[in-house]
């Protein structure tokens, strides 16, 4: 029985909830990786940056009655009470090129980190439970992918598509991102397969995908959490790098296209610092802050990492 | 050995037959005639248009069959024909994109040794005094989860426009000409130097950061116990601990080579220099979509040839590939 | 009486954890003579593997909170990891329990070894034809310091293991359950090997931690039954067997099967229960819980005196 049957049985018969020591187990597991993580400075520092973040973009497109592409001011004024980040070259607020921008970022990362874990998990589970032939075919398509330059791939595609969106883009990027991370989890999967525990369930007559999602997959959950915390803030570059060289979305804005928009007129030598220092800022504190949640959850979920 | 590289080379070569395939046939999806799209959109002196439709109906020649149009694709490519560039015209796309390709190399190949050099070092250096790691930590994490352009505009602005330091734009002063002199040699360098220098940066927080994370681990090794156990000094110890933790460095080193030029090429938009970045930047504006395609297939050989190198590397550097033993691939 | 080895005194270690200290050893004391194969056995938990690894030197862990050891009439610092290190491998060494994963997987075996050797101020050129002499004395080819550990079977690896942790001859060899993932022949070999180790004088004496009381039985001098952290009996091997005196040492006895008895003449019989949390040990004998034969007196610790010449026991009934 594994563990999460026994989490399920002891939910739907409260008399032997105690009684099970698979249920004590896995309870004492949560109760202490919650512990562990209320403690842990990197992951709360790294969540309350990134939260932050989160709530600037959600709600700061409200604090602005106008879109971030409007022309609503005079030309390359500094930051001031009335424009918060200053304007443009064109008069256009930065503030709400920022917000707007922020939310951009935040639903690439989702959709993009999202589509590459599903696509990485996919490959990865059925590569390493299966092996043989399936193992192989999917082992070419890994290399050839992870061999390929994303960035390089999606300058052809995106350069021929006349209209662009932002979650095209996402998707593209969860398209070429998932490689490093089938690898690692076909590597887990071959590791875990011939453990106890599957050989009982499959003995019991469960399926492969059942084995997989039943058995394997959760133990290693930590993993999959952080490796999706890490395809983010992937997405969330590479995104930010397409924008950059022109060939992110074609209407609304992004960070990435800030930046783009700022070197090509001239805020570099006209010192207006304030429209292009935010946008990189805003993704540097992001992904940073996501890698230092990423430390800490390792920290959380491996005891031997725990200081004392 | 010959298993290793020959599983290797394998991989490139199914790889360069797929990006070329990829290459030629994302025009071909697209709605509408592709090259009348493509001149429609560049606005070109008419007897350029004429020209240009010319030769491209004979090389993608709808009057061919597809089969026929894909196999000359591949003889073209064959003899180092990429096409004429619109944008350019009529220069070739092979030309233009050699003139940049040694810029963007003498970015690229100095950023990446160093970074990876002096990052492991330190990383295994910081991993050693607690307060160093207290401190190199968040640092390097920072400066791993930077966008490359962006460092690239900070150090512009703050070095360059505000200090005045290094000039920002170009690959060299735009009133030089280009000579064989020492003078010229020390300018192309002061343009070099801010691109090259946040290249550096980004890629040594994320070294750093690796190897420290790796070297850890290894020290918790059971041969690095027993080592102690035996009372060898901790130098034996984190020599043999650095040795190790090299190999999934190396490994992460050809993981990374996409995204290294990725950053490289923003890296040269930022600051206009000519490197191959830049090219694709001024192709993305000016439509030339066969200067596009041609620097995808330089950037996808070149790409592959440096990950061909990175695997060479690995095998000298372990020694269990060369006795055919490969523990934990 | 010969000359003794080894003289542990009080010996307390705890392990610092979040919940608290884990009282791993409390109070041990005892000695181990010249030549002398001592075997050190108990269910997981006893503390036995903290013991030898206090013998070579503690980890950060670990915390000295009492008691002296003496090698060669000389303290071992053994909390003082600084200058413990002098003294390992050459006058106190270790074969680990992890011994299979023990020699670094990217370093040729022999390479490995020279290595180790001159770091320790040991010139390998002056070592390396007696390395060979052991190396064929367990059955090893000396073409096996050209290999890599992957190369090596696990009764090979541990084979290895041993050779180079007593390489420079200690006084004192610690076995950390050292024939634990083997099979039963590759067992035989490595208890040989040690056995013939102390009989050319390569280890002065040895303490063979194991769980597998049938094994140490076959090769050890005198026994040590350690429990929850404190020692239960301590006697001659065939002393120990034949008549035991702790009621825990009766019933671990009792436990093994035995050649020619049938299961339907007489029953296996287990201890039921299991030992004390070592966080917060129970004043008194730590036995008492699970002791058939506890009365009154048992909730203060007996102490482990001597009950006949060389035979101590911790136990209120035995005294």
């Amino acid at each position: 029985m594994s563990v999460s049957d026994a989490e399920e049985l002891a939910a739907a018969t409260p008399a032997a909830a105690a009684a099970t020591p698979a249920t004590l187990a896995t309870a004492r597991a949560g109760r202490e990786a919650l512990y562990f993580a209320r403690r842990n400075r990197k992951l709360l520092v790294g969540l309350a940056v990134v939260l932050v973040f989160l709530a600037v973009a959600l709600v700061g497109p409200l604090l602005t009655d106008h879109g971030p592409n409007e022309y609503v001011g005079p030309p390359a004024q500094r930051p001031s009470a009335r424009w918060w980040f200053g304007t443009t070259m064109f008069g256009q607020d930065v503030f709400a090129q920022f917000a707007h921008g922020l939310r951009a970022t935040f639903l690439v990362g989702l959709l993009g980190g999202g589509l590459a874990a599903a696509i990485g998990m996919l490959i990865g589970f059925a590569a390493g439970y299966r092996g043989g032939a399936v193992d192989e075919a999917l082992n070419m398509l890994t290399n050839v992918v992870l061999v390929v330059p994303t960035l390089a791939v999606l300058l052809v595609i995106a350069t021929y598509l006349r209209v662009r969106g932002v979650v095209p883009e996402a998707v593209f990027i969860g398209l070429f991102s998932w490689p490093w991370v089938a690898r690692a989890i076909r590597a887990q999967t071959f590791s875990l397969r011939s453990r106890d525990f599957v050989d009982l369930a499959r003995l019991s007559g469960a399926g492969g995908a059942r084995i997989v999602l039943r058995e394997i997959a959760p133990n290693m959950s930590s993993y999959l959490c952080m490796t999706f915390i890490l395809l983010f803030g992937g997405a969330v570059l590479t995104a930010a790098t397409l924008d950059f060289i022109g060939l992110g979305p074609t209407d609304g804005i992004s960070l990435g296209l800030m930046m783009n928009n700022a070197v090509l007129w001239s805020a570099l030598p006209l010192g207006m610092w304030w429209w292009f220092v935010p946008p990189g800022l805003g993704i540097t504190m992001i992904v940073g802050s996501l890698y230092i949640m990423n430390v800490g959850l390792d920290e959380v979920f491996n005891p031997k990492l725990r200081k004392l | 050995m010959r298993r290793y590289f020959g599983r290797k080379l394998l991989i490139y070569a199914v790889t360069f037959f797929v990006a070329v395939t990829v290459d030629w046939v994302i025009p071909r999806f697209m709605p509408g005639d592709p090259v009348q799209t493509m001149l429609a959109r560049a606005s070109l002196r008419p007897e350029a248009s004429r020209a240009l439709q010319a030769y491209y109906s004979g090389v993608f020649g709808l009057d061919v069959p597809v089969w026929r149009q894909y196999l000359n694709f591949w003889s073209a490519l064959a003899h180092g024909d990429l096409g004429v560039s619109i944008w350019l015209f009529p220069q070739p796309v092979t030309g233009v994109i050699l003139r940049a390709i040694p810029y963007t190399v003498a970015l690229l190949v100095p950023a990446i040794l160093l970074s990876w050099w002096a990052g492991n070092k330190f990383g295994a250096y910081a991993a050693r005094r607690r307060w160093l790691d207290n401190t190199v930590l968040p640092v390097g994490y920072v400066l791993t989860a930077t966008p490359y352009m962006w460092l690239g505009i900070l150090l512009a602005w703050a070095l360059g426009s505000v200090a005045g330091l290094f000039p920002i734009a170009g690959g060299y002063s735009f009133d030089v000409e280009p000579t064989w002199t020492l003078g010229f040699a020390g300018n192309l360098l002061r343009h070099w130097f801010l691109p090259f220098t946040s290249l550096f940066l980004v890629g040594f927080g994320g070294w750093a950061i690796g190897m420290r994370n790796l070297i850890i681990y290894e020290l918790e090794a059971d041969y690095a116990h027993y080592l102690e156990a035996l009372g060898a000094p901790r130098r034996l110890v984190r020599r043999y601990a650095f040795r190790n933790a090299l190999l999934p460095q190396l490994t992460g080193l050809a993981l990374q080579l996409g995204v290294l030029v990725a950053g490289a090429l923003v890296t040269e938009i930022v600051f206009s220099y000519p490197g191959l970045g830049y090219l694709i930047l001024q192709a993305i504006n000016n439509q030339d979509f066969f200067l596009i395609q041609g620097a995808f297939l330089f950037i996808i050989v070149g790409v592959l040839a440096a990950n061909f190198l990175v695997d060479v590397a690995y095998v000298l550097v372990d020694p269990r590939t060369r006795t055919g033993m490969r523990g934990g691939g | 009486m010969s000359a003794v080895t080894l003289r542990v005194d009080n010996l307390k270690v705890w392990y610092r954890t979040l919940r608290g200290d884990v009282q791993a050893l409390d109070g041990v004391s005892f000695g181990v003579g010249d030549g002398e194969l001592v075997g050190l056995a108990g269910e997981s938990g006893c503390g036995k593997s903290t013991l030898g690894k206090s013998l070579i030197g503690l980890d950060a862990s670990m915390r000295h909170v009492g008691g002296t050891v003496e090698l060669d009439g000389k303290e071992l610092p053994i909390g003082d990891p600084a200058r413990m290190s002098g003294f390992r491998f050459k006058e106190v060494s270790i074969i680990p329990q992890y011994a299979m994963s023990a020699m670094n997987p990217t370093r040729r075996i022999g390479r490995m070894v020279a290595e180790l050797l001159e770091s320790r101020g040991v010139r390998s050129a002056g070592v390396h034809d007696e390395l060979l002499r052991r190396l064929a004395l367990v059955g090893l080819d000396a073409e096996v310091l050209d290999r890599y550990p992957i190369e090596l079977s696990g009764g090979m690896k541990q084979r290895m293991v041993m050779v180079i942790s007593t390489l420079l001859n200690p006084s004192l060899l610690v076995a950390d359950e050292i024939t634990s993932a083997l099979d039963v022949s590759t067992q035989k070999a490595v208890a040989e090997a040690l056995v013939d180790f102390r009989d050319r004088d390569y280890v002065k004496s040895t303490i063979i931690i194991t769980h597998d009381l049938s094994l140490v039985y076959q090769i050890a001098d005198s026994i040590i039954v350690m429990y929850a952290g404190k020692l239960a009996e301590k006697a001659p091997t065939d002393t120990l067997v034949a008549a035991p005196r702790h009621p825990y040492t009766r019933m671990l006895l009792a436990a093994l099967p035995e050649v020619g008895v049938r299961h339907d003449t007489r029953r296996l019989e287990g201890i039921p229960g299991s030992p004390p949390s070592l966080l917060d040990p129970p004043p008194g004998c730590r036995f008492r819980d699970r002791c058939p034969l506890a009365f009154a007196k048992c909730a203060e610790q007996p102490p482990f005196t001597e009950v006949a010449p060389d035979h101590l026991v911790a136990c209120w009934k035995a005294s």
